[in-house]
């Protein structure tokens, strides 16, 4: 029986094209542009300059700050210079432009294919070597791993929960880990189980990837403590609070975190990087990237190194489609559009996708007809509609009142809004003005 | 050249629905109903929707063109599904100026002074229908039915609804042994006959034939006119153990009158219901009380339109203190 | 019978009405007559009543400052209260944007919601200038006076000069920060650096034909020294500003706009500098 979450959820069409491509190596880029801000929390600190030469593993970016993670030179080279660059939308942040010169590892990484299943290493070491090798959510969150995985002292871990759902359309690069990487996968849930000295571990897939259940299935055989769950398709299965409550039966409740409910979520691809990191010695260097769209001729899943830029993955699929008027970094529902193609890999790029008009074009606006569809589709239980009204009108307190502070900006309103009313562009909005006013209130 | 691409927040893709597409799933749901009427009532009835529609979509083209200045949402269908519910709920012997007046106020008065399309408080076509039912009574209960264009030569139809017949036949002494014996209920004829009365309440079967397209497409959800109905049956079915012989049974209180029409197409209205579950089954229960109180205890044989009002002044209340369950509310830490 | 009840009705009607009566000053009312009654906010009050309420309990009348009626109006309510009124120099809201649709070329559509604040939580814009006007005019929306309107031409909101009272509504809802409160001016006449992009004269210039580049020519030709540079950026003062309007030939992007001065013959060599604010 697959389980589900409770409230809310849509059923997109899933358009998984890609899932029956084998990943493939990228070729490396001529020039690597590796951001400072790849991850959510402080910015890393460049420690490189002009003309230095760097290899593939080494630290470019220190991480400064609790919540930060460390950046690693993923190409060999020499740095061309250290300047603000603009990201996919145009904002710019300090990046470090390498020019690539061939392909020079540092010594330690092990770069073989070989399985190394032993532990022998304990949980802090663990948690250390995940900080070094700058592993953050790969989810598309990107919060830095090692944080996740040290909870504060008066919180007590239960189980980990492993994202596998990929709910979100299109995507399908964490399918082709679970089923070429499975192995490895498996090893890392055992390192972060063990980093937070849980028991029990789950790796929730939803149904619509058969053959990863069965693969990861196998595998979990000789490991007692790993569950595999299958889930309904639906979205948004991915999102942390839905998958908790389905896997485990339990809500976060309202503005807390799952540490509160002794849990903590991690996603498979997160899974793979921390194995590379700890038993491989890998720093987070590359990232797989489902390439995709309906009018692409040929969808591919390609093992990329950060920072390279989409120009030189759109060169591989044969250039930009026709017909493409939006490009999308990660998944239809939750995903950034690129302005600019220049623009690098980051961590928390999971896909590229391309858009045709017919497909992402909004439609006019007319009136809200109060069809109630929006507070039948948004899985956090809020009425998109109401919330959208006030914040037209900038009613700070009744955004509040009615806990804007909970949207989980999945999209699900706005995706079945019969209306096309832009309801996330201004949820969006009105909570981020929320929590910022709610963060700066005087606690009593 | 670069291409401009186009930028946005997400989500990046949007579901199939529309306005339009829902307004169109409503009417379609309408056919049966519509087909039944015109093959019972024949020519006349053709004309009163012919009329309705005109006059509806004329006036919010009229309004939304000359008063407002504004964009037009003709072709949004909401118009015509106004003017389709009206003529639904007048009977088919209504003078062509009944009817107009009956359309101007639905649209010009119920819809459009609130703000057009999803400001109304009211149902438009109810506020129409209920307005020339005081305005016009006699003419508004006038039921005889003028023979079908289909079957020349046959009789005219009885010229009362059934609850009107109840109605009068208890308060003239007779008991409900007597007066369906006399009139020939039976469920049969209830479900397929063609029952006295406005044009959507001819057929039953017609109406349940929508209620469930519309369920498929999922247009509407069972919450309000499953309450509506159980509330009904539940109420009437207390007063008929109490009395069979004064009261009406439930099932011939659930397959009379306008309650089918009204609970499933005039309820289920969005602008004029509830968000929220909580909300819509208390909407849901309150038509039905109200409804029942005045077919039984008040003047007028039927009662659906008046509840539906009634309950419809009631959503912004509804809609403040019923809210949707949360997402993590129950297990808020203390 | 009835009558009995109507007399006794209408008793305990009065004496309710004597118990529950609220003092209110009457000179809140007078005051309230003499103002606009637009609830702009402009006093940074909510509405007029509560601005009214204010100038009648308030000491002096120094902080309160209706914009919208102005000096004449803040003396009447001094007279009715008897008090005093600091005169205060008329202002208008000032677009510091030149970068109409053919100065400043589009990177990339925008398809989101049609609202400056949304658009600005996103990113910087479909220019290349991360500073220029958004073109969603929530400046509009937010004019309670209609001053101001969206130019199909140039895509950039128009303050229409009779109708703008400077209550400053703009000012605050613009996510760019690109309107200004500042002086009439002598005849209207009015001088200010027609742009607010912070980046480096390279970088903007590629963005806008018509930006600021911080060369500083303006700053050394001023005799007043009422020009600053800072971030790349000229500001002129219009406290120190003589209006003598030798800054506006130095300029070489025609930056410095002039507002209703009187045509001149020496400046026709120089790129003409948009007059987009003159009333038409």
């Amino acid at each position: 029986m697959s389980k589900t979450f409770s409230v809310g959820g849509i059923h997109p069409h899933d358009n998984k094209i890609s899932a029956n491509q084998a990943i493939e190596n990228l070729p490396l880029p001529a020039v690597a542009y590796i951001s400072m801000a790849q991850h959510i929390g402080a910015p890393a600190e460049p420690v490189v300059g002009k003309g230095d030469y760097v290899q593939v593993g080494q630290i470019i970016g220190k991480a400064s700050g609790f919540i930060s993670a460390n950046i690693h030179a993923s190409v060999s080279g020499v740095v061309k210079s250290v300047e603000p660059y603009p990201n996919p939308l145009g904002n710019k942040s300090m990046t470090v432009i390498i020019d690539v010169q061939g392909d020079e590892w540092m010594e330690g990484i092990d770069q073989s294919a070989e399985l190394v299943g032993d532990i022998n290493l304990s949980g802090p070491e663990i948690v250390k070597k995940i900080a070094e090798g700058g592993v953050v959510g790969l989810g598309g969150a990107t919060f830095p791993t090692h944080v996740k995985l040290s909870p504060p002292p008066d919180k007590k871990a239960e189980c980990l929960v492993l994202n596998g759902a990929e709910c979100e359309p299109f995507l399908t690069s964490d399918h082709r880990l679970m089923l070429e990487k499975g192995a490895e996968i498996v090893v890392g849930t055992q390192l972060m189980m063990r980093a937070l000295g849980v028991q029990k571990g789950y790796i929730g897939i939803e149904e619509n990837k058969p053959d990863a259940i069965r693969h990861l299935s196998k595998l979990v055989k000789q490991h007692s403590g790993i569950e595999i769950v299958s889930l309904k398709k639906r979205y948004p299965q991915g999102g942390e609070k839905q998958l908790i409550e389905a896997v485990v039966k339990r809500q976060v409740p309202s503005m807390g975190l799952p540490i509160d409910i002794g849990v903590v979520v991690q996603n498979v691809g997160t899974a793979l990087a921390v194995y590379e990191a700890v038993q491989k010695n890998k720093p987070l260097v590359e990232k797989v990237v489902t390439l995709t769209g309906r009018s692409l001729l040929n969808q591919r899943n390609f093992r990329v190194r950060i920072g390279a830029p989409l120009s030189e993955l759109i060169a591989a699929v044969g250039g930009l489609p026709e017909d493409t008027v939006k490009v999308v970094l990660g998944g239809p529902m939750m995903g950034e559009s690129a302005l600019h193609l220049e623009a690098p890999v980051l961590k928390g790029s999971s896909a590229v996708l391309f858009l045709s008009e017919q497909e992402t074009k909004r439609l006019p606006q007319s009136a809200c007809i109060r069809c109630s569809k929006c507070i039948e589709a948004c899985p956090m239980g809020l009425e998109p509609y109401l919330l959208y009204k006030y914040g037209l009108s900038n009613c700070v307190e009744e955004l509040e009142q009615n806990h804007v502070y909970d949207c989980m900006i999945c999209g699900c309103c706005m995706y079945t809004c019969p209306a096309y009313l832009p309801l996330l562009d201004m949820m969006r909005f009105s909570r981020n003005q929320v929590l910022a006013i709610m963060k700066n209130r005087p606690k009593n | 050249m670069v291409k401009k691409l186009l930028v946005s927040q997400a989500p990046h893709l949007h579901g199939k629905e529309n306005t339009r597409r829902i307004m169109l799933d409503v009417l379609i749901a309408l056919i049966p109903a519509v087909l039944v009427s015109v093959y019972f009532m024949g020519l006349s009835a053709l004309s009163v929707f012919a009329v309705s529609i005109a006059t509806c979509v004329a006036v919010e083209y009229l309004i939304q063109r000359y008063l407002i200045n504004g964009p037009s949402t003709i072709s949004d269908m909401s118009a015509l599904l106004t003017a389709v519910l009206l003529a639904l709920n007048l009977p088919p012997t209504s003078p062509w100026w009944m009817v107009m007046i009956g359309a101007v106020v639905a649209i010009g008065i119920a819809k459009m002074t609130f703000g057009g399309l999803g400001n109304n408080l009211f149902n438009p076509a109810l506020v129409g229908r209920v307005v020339l039912l005081i305005s016009f009574p006699v003419l508004m209960t006038d039921w005889t039915v003028p023979p079908s264009i289909f079957r020349v030569g046959a009789d005219a139809i009885s010229g009362a609804t059934p609850l009107g017949i109840i109605k009068e036949g208890l308060a003239g002494g007779l008991t409900m042994e007597q007066l369906q014996g006399a009139h020939g209920f039976s469920y049969q004829y209830l479900l397929w006959g063609k029952i006295g009365g406005s044009m959507g309440e001819a057929n039953a079967f017609a109406l349940l034939l929508g209620f469930a397209y519309l369920l498929y497409r999922k247009v509407i959800r069972l919450h309000i006119p499953l309450t509506i109905f159980v509330t009904v049956a539940l109420f009437t079915g207390i007063l008929w153990l109490i009395n069979p012989q004064q009261n009406a049974d439930p099932l011939f209180h659930l397959l009379t009158g306008g309650i089918l029409l009204g609970a499933i197409f005039m309820a289920t209205d969005y602008v004029t219901s509830p968000m929220s579950t909580k909300g819509m089954i208390i909407f849901g229960v309150g038509i039905g009380v109200i409804t029942v109180l005045i077919r039984v205890y008040g003047a007028y044989p039927e009662g659906i339109s008046f509840a539906i009002l009634i309950m419809n002044a009631m959503v912004p209340l509804l809609n403040m203190y019923c809210k949707p369950k949360r997402f993590g509310e129950v297990i808020k830490n203390g | 019978m009835l009558s009995v009840l109507g007399v006794f009705l209408a008793a305990v009607l009065y004496f309710v009405a004597q118990k529950f009566k609220v003092y209110e000053d009457p000179r809140i009312d007078e005051v309230g007559a003499v103002l606009p009654g637009g609830n702009c906010g402009g006093c940074g009050l909510p509405g007029c009543r509560a601005f009214a309420e204010c100038c009648v309990q308030a000491e002096s009348l120094d902080e309160l400052f209706c914009p919208v009626g102005g000096n004449a109006l803040m003396a009447s309510v001094a007279q009715i209260l008897g008090r005093t009124a600091v005169e205060k120099t008329p202002t208008l809201a000032v677009l510091r944007c030149g970068g109409s649709c053919e100065k400043r070329e589009s990177t990339n559509q925008y398809d989101g919601m049609a609202s400056c604040m949304v658009a600005a939580s996103l990113y910087g814009g479909s220019t290349a200038c991360r500073y220029g006007c958004l073109m969603l005019g929530d400046c509009v929306r937010v004019c309670t006076f209609g001053a101001l309107h969206m130019d199909s031409q140039t895509g950039l909101p128009v303050v229409d000069e009779p109708l703008c009272t400077g209550c400053g509504a703009c000012v605050k809802a613009c996510p760019k920060v690109l309107f200004e409160l500042r002086n009439v001016g002598p005849k209207g006449r009015r001088l200010y650096v027609n742009c607010q992009n912070k980046d480096k004269g390279a970088v903007a210039r590629k963005a806008c034909q018509a930006a600021c580049i911080g060369c500083g020519k303006c700053v050394k030709v001023c005799t007043f020294n009422a020009i600053a540079l800072e971030n790349n950026l000229a500001y002129i003062d219009f406290h120190t500003c003589k209006l003598c309007r030798k800054c506006v030939p130095e300029c070489p992007t025609g930056a410095i706009v002039e507002v209703n001065f009187p045509p001149k013959k020496a400046v026709d060599a120089t790129p003409q500098p948009i007059n987009h604010s003159v009333n038409s």
